[in-house]
């Protein structure tokens, strides 16, 4: 039997103007198990909860109803000051009689009458409520970062300065990302490689920071402060450790007809290769696509030419097992394919790119050493064309694009036409725009910079359609402004791609148990307050696998995402929520049903001897909890066909006393 | 003014087209092959609907300049169907008493060896009531 303590706030007048405190202090006196109800004008002063501490020594109260705010509000306050006075803190229970009472309501009468039944239907659960220990659980203090381009970089350089591991997994031979193959950065033009390979180096020699590269996440099993991540190494054929990155073998090897993936296949490079002067690791990697001596078994030039010895045709995938206490998504971003704008003529002229194809043209280490040139001819373009939104906000059911805007376009196009008029005066650039979308510090001044300063001709309307004819494309587009239909002859079209995140993001949600917008960006947990962690504890996210962000917003992502991993691993154990579900082994039939619905992971199946009343013993097949994942959101009690689960602190029973008290 | 808003319910019906999907971005317009015929063009239909200027739209030319050619309603980014606005306002305009924009009468004259009859017929069953 409870002896409960009720105990009425008048919130000044927020409730008190409303309710008549005294009377629902009276009338819940009167309800089973309460041997103490008063009122007071501010629970949550210190001289309040004084009265609760008071009142739980000289009643031997063991369970606690506060009739006051939301529980959002001050359910902790309340349950430290019962735990200071020795009781459990899930003893307590808050009726809110402010926001879903007085607030509401305008009469004190209907205000009280509905007061006191929100009283009693907390007076009911009190009665029904048992102690509750949250569980610990170890931390392990590693961190694992999926994605190896500047948020990845980022996070992992903040979270090992902090002094804890880290590892970064990255699929493609080096780190760097997309960042590495931009040329200058909005929007004040430092080159991005300056920026970037600094830090790239700092990883490499960052003695807390191993880095994966060439490498994918194959599974994740565990849960917050304690994953078991398989990391799959695929084969490069060249060992990492013995190759000094000299470069000989990508001079000599005699497949040279490689599309290079790293300019988006505007040049060629060979079958073994490094993707760029700076990458890191510094180490070659063979294509084995194309490699004639892993296809044909005859070559080997690399092998001979190789002083260090490091190739090694007969390398096979190796997996990788590591235990984590933290995970963050940086999967990034790609453009989206061109292939279905027929309009813009992308697949039929080799002089229609995407922006980032322009970025490899004008990179000083790009397939033209940075002279901006046709890629069908070589030529210098005179009249070029930019066209933005292609592919960004469509409407929803459009197959070809993607209905959110893509945000980085309108930076980058102005750059692209600011830096192409500032080293070829002669060209005449348009940039055909729906809105000109500039939010960002510095940002709106530069695109402004490029009209006023460097002429470049801003027109308020979309290319309707680029038809190659010789030697040049002709763009017809409108100019709503001025009302006209422009035809241009140009001799470059740009098209302002749309962004997506990478392929691989869907399936590392999978396996993450992690959400994901219809988009395919991750979901966080709050929009607005919790930004960088996802719904799934121990999983945070940094950078465009999020949402569309240029390099400043990523790198304060992927910050933000270091310190939120910090503050998980700086802990010895974790606390968990005792509020979690558990299965009565008794009545579980082994059906499987909460494991489906489960949005966590949290539940697994055993097979456990019982022993039956005839002293024989049975296995069956029960459902276990873990309950350092479940986050007590209550799906598996609804779906268990035989009631076997429930949730501690909200049991089926406890919630029925309430609509009880509530309908009596 | 009762009677223009009437047609207007009318025009959204027949058409099935939401103007305020409409961003404003002109693709239609850009990649319209009419352009130079047309008084009014693919997007100023879609604006013109929208604010309820019905009556200028119901007496333009540009109703049959309008190739019914459907590259609007292809390009068009957010699904707004411009085409097809500029339909249901020409079969609106026909319906009218006395809207028949062409008559059997005037068939012989329209023929010559240059004009496919396919496109004769076409434009007989499209502008007429």
């Amino acid at each position: 039997m409870q002896r409960i303590g009720v105990f009425v706030c008048h919130c000044g007048t927020n409730i008190a103007g409303t309710v008549d405190v005294a009377a629902v202090s009276e009338s819940l006196g009167k309800e089973q198990g309460v041997v103490f109800s008063t009122h007071y004008q501010y629970m949550c002063s210190q001289a309040g909860q004084d009265i609760i501490k008071n009142a739980i020594a000289e009643y031997k109260l063991t369970g606690i109803v506060v009739c006051s705010c939301s529980p959002r509000m001050h359910e902790t306050t309340f349950r430290k000051t019962a735990a200071a006075a020795g009781i459990n803190p899930y003893m307590v229970e808050i009726a809110n009689i402010r926001e879903q009472c007085s607030w509401v309501h305008k009469d004190t009468i209907s205000g009280t009458e509905k007061a006191i039944i929100l009283g009693k239907a907390a007076v009911a659960k009190v009665n029904l409520n048992a102690p509750l220990t949250p569980g610990e659980t170890p931390v392990t203090k590693r961190a694992l970062v999926i994605g190896g381009g500047i948020a990845g970089i980022q996070t992992a350089l903040d979270i090992a300065d902090a002094g804890f591991p880290v590892d970064i997994v990255e699929k493609k031979p080096t780190i760097g990302g997309k960042m590495a193959q931009l040329d200058k950065t909005f929007p004040t033009l430092d080159c991005a490689a300056c920026i970037l390979t600094p830090k790239m180096v700092d990883v490499a020699q960052n003695d807390k920071i191993r880095i994966f590269s060439y490498s994918e996440v194959t599974s994740v099993k565990g849960f917050v402060g304690n994953f078991d991540v398989t990391i799959k190494r695929k084969a490069r054929y060249v060992k990492e450790d013995v190759c000094t990155g000299c470069g000989a073998c990508t001079e000599k090897c005699p497949q040279k007809k490689v599309p290079n993936e790293f300019n988006l296949g505007m040049d060629n490079r060979r079958a073994i290769y490094i993707p760029f002067a700076q990458a890191v690791p510094k180490v070659a990697t063979i294509d084995p696509d194309y490699c004639m001596m892993l296809k044909t078994g005859k070559c080997g030039v690399c092998s001979k030419v190789c002083t260090a010895g490091a190739i090694d045709y007969k390398a096979k995938d190796e997996y990788v097992e590591e235990k984590y206490g933290a995970i963050v998504v940086a999967t990034g971003f790609n453009p989206i394919s061109m292939d279905k704008f027929d309009e813009f003529a992308y697949s039929q002229s080799k002089d229609v790119i995407t922006s980032l194809e322009f970025e490899r043209l004008t990179n000083a280490a790009g397939p033209t050493q940075g002279k901006l040139l046709r890629p069908s001819d070589g030529e210098h373009p005179h009249t070029i064309v930019f066209v933005q939104c292609v592919g960004s906000r469509c409407d929803s059911c459009s197959e070809k694009g993607k209905e959110y805007c893509s945000k980085i376009c309108c930076m980058y196009t102005a750059k692209h036409a600011m830096l192409t008029r500032d080293k070829y005066p002669d060209t005449d650039v348009y940039v055909f725009y729906i809105d000109v979308r500039t939010p960002g510090k510095n940002f709106d001044e530069f695109y402004r910079r490029a009209v006023e300063e460097y002429g470049v001709h801003y027109i308020k309307g979309m290319v309707g359609k680029v038809s190659p004819e010789g030697k040049k494309l002709m763009v017809q587009a409108s100019d709503l402004i001025a009302g006209k239909q422009l035809h241009i002859e140009a001799d470059l079209v740009v098209l302002a791609a749309a962004i997506e995140p990478d392929k691989s993001a869907r399936p590392l949600a999978t396996m993450l148990t992690a959400s994901m917008d219809t988009n395919d960006f991750f979901t966080e947990a709050h929009p607005k307050l919790r930004p960088v962690e996802s719904p799934t504890a121990g999983v945070f996210l940094s950078g465009a696998c999020q949402g569309p962000k240029d390099i400043p917003e990523t790198v304060s992502q992927a910050g933000a995402a270091a310190a939120k991993v910090i503050g998980l691993l700086c802990k010895d154990k974790l606390t968990g929520n005792p509020c979690v579900a558990h299965s009565d082994e008794m009545m579980c039939n082994g059906c499987s049903t909460c494991e489906k619905v489960c949005p966590y992971g949290a539940i697994t199946y055993v097979d456990k001897e019982f022993r039956m009343p005839d002293r024989t013993t049975r296995v069956r097949r029960v459902a276990q909890v873990n309950e350092a994942v479940c986050q007590g959101c209550g799906c598996c009690t609804v779906a268990c066909p035989s009631g076997a689960m429930d949730l501690k602190g909200f049991a089926g029973k406890q919630i029925m006393a309430e609509v009880d008290a509530i309908c009596r | 003014m009762a009677d223009m808003e009437r047609k207007r319910e009318q025009i959204l019906r027949i058409s099935g087209v939401n103007p305020r999907k409409c961003m404003r971005c002109g693709k239609c317009t850009a990649t319209c092959p009419s352009y130079d015929e047309m008084e009014y063009h693919p997007h100023e239909f879609v604006y013109m609907v929208e604010t309820g200027e019905i009556e200028p739209l119901l007496k333009s030319e540009s109703l049959y300049k309008c190739l019914s050619c459907m590259a609007c309603v292809e390009r068009c980014p957010r699904g707004v169907e411009p085409g097809k606005l500029v339909e249901a306002i020409r079969l609106v305009a026909v319906r009218e008493k006395g809207g028949d924009r062409i008559t059997a009468n005037d068939i012989p004259a329209l023929l010559d060896d240059e004009m496919p009859q396919q496109a004769i017929v076409t434009a007989f069953r499209k502008y007429q009531k």
